[in-house]
């Protein structure tokens, strides 16, 4: 026993935790902004498609949801550049990792959002002679997307800890400024404890900005 | 190749044992700890009540994984001296809990109040009204939640291999430090827990429709 709580080194190193905060937001966003054109364009797809169609989707949704997500990004980190010839960067890796990730929890976020839509709203459109891509743009999405909105704030926070898988394979996000500091410093528990600190604040503070952004698209009703 | 990967399977059955095992230690324990501390939550005093609460929202505030390395590395710090497996098990164990608490407060909060205000007028004690009339009812309400929550359990396993415990992620990842086949064994290891969870989730299904025959 006798551990003496100094968080001196802590704050010598804080740069890290603070530029790893500032990278794992960066990640998330671009993340779920890609996550979401996939899941969006898929879900639409799905709703009108075919059995093949529908089949293939489904089976990317189940395998996605199915396997973790740190077997994912190793796949495409050390897996995928032996059969194809490409190089990219571990941060790119990362976000192509992710968004397919969320591409997937997003698809069905999306479907049972479009099936929400109410019947007759989608009659009305037609009543004053949409066309079916004006239904879709002006009825369909906008609807669906106030309804979905609360999942997707959910969705994004999950995402934002999620980041923290990135740190296996070197993205210096903020779990990986925890891990470099706790190797170098052994300040163990104050490094976590700041850390810690930094993900709720965060978390918490995002929760809270989306709940707004919720309750402000609600009223537009 | 395949040959290759032939003569790995053992080794990765042995990984996947350990996944299987830590995956079930995690669910069982966290559902006796998570459904005392989700009843504390709902039943007990302010003090436990408050505690509970700070508890679940900052576990579920913070990703697994730093949760797993200040449990590993910090508790040696503070003296706990655990074996990595059973930090990893703590860990997974704490996080799980605090969904099996959210679980257990949603399900209870379902049951209209007229239900135990009924209890209470043909005489039941407490500890009856909960017995026999709030608990099996809320169970119905627990149970699909928390069995879909059964395979984030499995997938949350994967974690452990960064503590060195050789897990089928772990495993997975060893044989391809040896024969450098890295595509086809992530695939292989990708299979192997999706037909685990997948499994899963489908018998979760079915028991969600067999708990289905009461709806309000």
């Amino acid at each position: 026993m006798g551990y003496t709580l100094n968080f001196n080194l802590i704050w010598r190193h804080f740069d890290k935790l603070w530029g790893g905060l500032l990278l794992s937001l960066e990640l998330a966003v671009i993340s779920i902004a890609i996550g979401i054109v996939i899941g969006l364009v898929l879900a639409v797809w799905y709703v009108s498609a075919g059995r093949v169609v529908r089949t293939i989707i489904a089976a990317y949704v189940e395998f996605i949801r199915n396997v973790p997500l740190i077997l994912l990004v190793y796949l495409v980190f050390y897996g995928v550049p032996t059969v194809i010839d490409l190089a990219y960067s571990a941060p790119t890796s990362f976000v192509v990792t992710l968004s397919v990730y969320s591409g997937a929890y997003l698809v069905e976020v999306f479907r049972s959002g479009l099936e929400a839509v109410p019947r007759g709203q989608l009659d009305a459109g037609k009543a004053i002679g949409l066309t079916p891509w004006q239904r879709l743009v002006h009825v369909r999405l906008p609807t669906m997307l106030r309804i979905t909105l609360p999942a997707l704030s959910n969705t994004f926070i999950s995402l934002f800890k999620d980041t923290s898988i990135a740190s296996v394979i070197s993205v210096p996000e903020l779990t990986y400024g925890a891990q470099w500091i706790n190797f170098n410093t052994f300040r163990i528990v104050e490094v976590y404890l700041v850390t810690t600190a930094m993900y709720l604040v965060t978390g918490y503070a995002l929760l809270f900005a989306l709940r707004l952004v919720e309750r402000r698209f609600r009223a537009a009703r | 190749m395949l040959s290759q990967i032939l003569y790995a399977l053992p080794f990765l059955a042995e990984g996947f044992a350990v996944t299987l095992w830590v995956s079930l230690l995690v669910v069982v324990l966290s559902l006796i700890a998570g459904v005392l501390l989700g009843v504390g939550l709902v039943y007990g005093p302010a003090p436990l009540r408050w505690a509970v609460r700070i508890f679940s929202d900052t576990i579920r505030g913070i990703p697994i994984l730093v949760l797993m390395f200040f449990v590993y590395y910090g508790l040696p710090a503070v003296g706990l001296h655990l074996q990595s497996f059973w930090a990893a098990v703590l860990a997974l164990t704490l996080f799980k809990m605090a969904q099996v608490v959210e679980y257990v407060r949603g399900a209870v909060a379902s049951i209209p109040k007229g239900q135990s205000e009924a209890a209470m007028a043909i005489g039941l004690t407490f500890r009856q009204r909960l017995t026999s009339v709030i608990f099996p009812q809320a169970f119905r309400r627990f149970l699909p939640p928390w069995i879909n929550g059964v395979t984030d359990a499995v997938k949350g396993s994967a974690l452990v291999s960064l503590l060195g415990i050789t897990d089928l992620m772990q495993a997975v990842n060893q044989v391809i430090g040896r024969t450098y086949e890295a595509m086809p064994l992530y695939i292989l290891g990708a299979l192997i827990y999706f037909a685990v969870n997948y499994a899963l989730s489908y018998a979760s299904r079915r028991l969600e429709r067999r708990f289905a025959f009461i709806r309000d």
